[in-house]
């Protein structure tokens, strides 16, 4: 198992550097003169020379990725042009916003998402199982955006009982942190929950099929126990996958959910950087979003292997 | 990374032929895919006959009919500038079902060559593409398209585009994992033992084996293209005013949402709609694909 984990950790960075060429490619071979975007309204010569200087764009392609290479692997993601502040600052103050909206996202899909599985498959077939599969199909068509605002109309603009936007760290309130996260959690965590909630179905179908199942039943266990017990611990595992693989789309829709709710996370400061023109925060944010994409999949791919001992290799 | 599709069973090319009635029969066996393909046919009507249909001019302003609530003469209501939302959100088909038709034809004609050599050639060629495809994948997917987007310049066009490249490596892993489990077939072996040229196995054996999960894919990216339009163009990143689209539509109603709720209601609507139709009709046609799902 060492020499797998030690393979597969090293793999981690060769795709990083993959991924780094392909950002950085994206913004040099991509039409337009970087510095006449990076100037926006002021055209001065004089100004556009210096930005050219500045950002090494009077230099070689190759030279210029190895300069931004360089400072990327000693933590610097360069300067944002418009709040004049390091990259990798504003996302160490950002990332945390969104790492508490994306865990309570992932508690709200998992309380969901894990019982309508489990129901779902135990009542194989039955209207419940038919209206369940619906609305988990529902839940992964509908625009989280969309959702978002549907919620702000009810409980904001006609019940009044929830705020509409804004955030407010757990340091100063911890429930008026909370009551501005609980919507956009729902309407991060709708989708996750559809999709956990597929995937516990068809591993509970294929679990409550297995031998040990029909043992468990045999010793005259009953079916609640033989369900929660030896059934969903083993449908569990490969919901871990799941998990990890879907926490791109958790993060692709957390940057809808922010913009919805004014939340001043990740997918916000993505969203201002690109209407600014600051490109070296949006290369930094989407660098940032691959590593912890990458970090969490290695992570899940353990907890894949410490679960389940047959897979060892 | 861990392949997300299994591999169908392989089927002979002749056979191949004698399948579509039987996937047709499945899938008309499935009364939600039914539905699903009844709404998709449905809204590509009302795209396509957006300018004999809708009551109204998309984006002709009217001061006199400013935010004014569902009515006989405005069923869906009208926006901030006075204009029909009920013709908006038909004009608005266009840019979602263009998006969708758009983005996925550029992954899949991209992705599917890509994934078909590199699964064919193995060997170092397919490890560097593969790389690749994984340092693709690895970046969130809107946030791939935000960015792309962010380069190419806010429009339209570019935003299929962004959406386009953002689905290639999907194409490219399923097609190269489709390539790997046809190639192990016991036909294979013998197109390749009787003397075929490599082009000949490719195309003509490989590829058409290789292609339901293609289709299911397709339906299902089609549906996320529609999503992702919406989302951009939401943004500010797609679809620019005056010109109507779903998601520019939201964009604009959540300046208005105590004052015109209506405006907020219906594009989402229709979003959900056709994604919903697209992902039942998706799910369906798996399961008529799946010889293994009866």
């Amino acid at each position: 198992m060492g020499a797998w984990l030690l393979r597969r950790v090293a793999l981690i960075g060769p795709t990083l550097l993959l991924v780094s060429l392909l950002i950085f490619a994206m913004q040099q071979l991509l039409p337009g003169d970087p510095a006449l975007a990076l100037a926006g309204e002021n055209q001065d010569p004089a100004v556009i020379a210096h930005i050219r200087q500045t950002y090494h764009l009077d230099r070689p392609i190759p030279v210029r990725y190895a300069l931004w290479l360089e400072g990327v692997l000693r933590g610097d993601l360069g300067q944002s042009i418009r709040i004049q502040r390091p990259v990798a600052d504003l996302i160490a103050e950002k990332l945390p916003v969104t790492a508490e909206l994306a865990g309570l996202a992932l508690l709200v899909a998992l309380v969901i998402g894990v019982p309508a599985g489990v129901i779902a498959a135990v009542k194989q077939g039955s209207v419940i199982d038919h209206s369940v599969t619906l609305a988990a199909l529902c839940g992964l068509s509908v625009p989280n955006f969309w959702l978002g605002m549907l919620l702000i109309l009810l409980f904001s603009v006609e019940l009044g009982i929830l705020p509409a936007s804004g955030y407010v760290s757990p340091g100063e309130s911890i429930t008026r942190n909370l009551t501005t996260l609980i919507m956009p959690a729902i309407v991060l965590g709708t989708a996750f929950a559809a999709g956990i909630m597929r995937h516990t179905r068809s591993a509970m179908l294929q679990v409550l099929s297995a031998d040990y199942i029909r043992l468990a039943r045999a010793k005259g266990l009953g079916e609640a126990r033989v369900v929660l017990r030896h059934a969903l611990h083993n449908a569990l595992i490969p919901v871990v996958t799941v998990v990890a693989l879907n926490f791109g789309a958790l993060l692709s829709g957390a940057v809808l959910t922010e913009q919805v709710f004014t939340i001043p996370g990740f997918g916000k400061l993505l969203v201002d950087a690109v209407f600014n023109r600051d490109y070296a925060v949006v290369q930094g944010v989407t660098m940032c979003s691959a590593l912890a994409y990458l970090l969490l999949n290695l992570g899940a791919d353990i907890a894949y292997l410490a679960l389940n001992p047959r897979l060892r290799p | 990374m861990r392949s997300e599709t299994q591999a169908a069973p392989g089927i002979a090319p002749e056979v191949n032929a004698a399948l579509k009635p039987l996937v047709l029969r499945h899938l008309s066996r499935r009364p939600a895919a039914a539905i699903g393909a009844a709404v998709l046919v449905f809204s590509v009507a009302l795209a396509l006959a957006a300018p004999l249909i809708s009551p109204y001019d998309p984006v002709a302003t009217s001061w006199a009919a400013v935010r004014k609530p569902p009515s006989a003469a405005h069923p869906f209501g009208t926006d901030e500038l006075g204009r029909d939302v009920l013709t908006r959100v038909i004009w608005g088909s266009r840019a979602s079902l263009a998006a969708a038709a758009v983005a996925v034809g550029m992954a899949a004609s991209i992705g599917v060559p890509i994934g078909l050599l590199s699964g064919y050639m193995g060997g170092a060629s397919d490890a560097i593409i593969m790389r690749l495809v994984d340092a693709m994948l690895a970046i969130p997917f809107l946030i791939l398209a935000i960015a792309l987007a962010a380069f190419l310049g806010p429009s339209l066009t570019n935003a299929m585009i962004a959406i386009g490249i953002a689905q290639v490596p999907i194409f490219a892993r399923l097609m190269r994992g489709q390539v790997l489990a046809v190639r192990e077939e016991d036909y294979i072996e013998a197109a390749d033992a009787i003397g075929n040229p490599h082009r000949r196995i490719v195309l003509r054996h490989i590829f058409p084996n290789a292609m339901p999960p293609i289709l299911v894919q397709a339906t299902l990216a089609a549906a996320t293209a529609i999503i992702a339009e919406a989302s951009l163009s939401f943004l500010g990143l797609g679809q620019q005013p005056p010109n109507p689209s779903w998601g520019s539509m939201l964009n604009t109603a959540r300046s208005f949402m105590s004052q015109a709720p209506w405006m907020a209601v219906w594009p989402g609507m229709a979003i959900f709609s056709v994604v919903l139709a697209l992902n039942l009709f998706g799910d369906g046609l798996r399961d008529a694909l799946d010889p293994r799902s009866e």
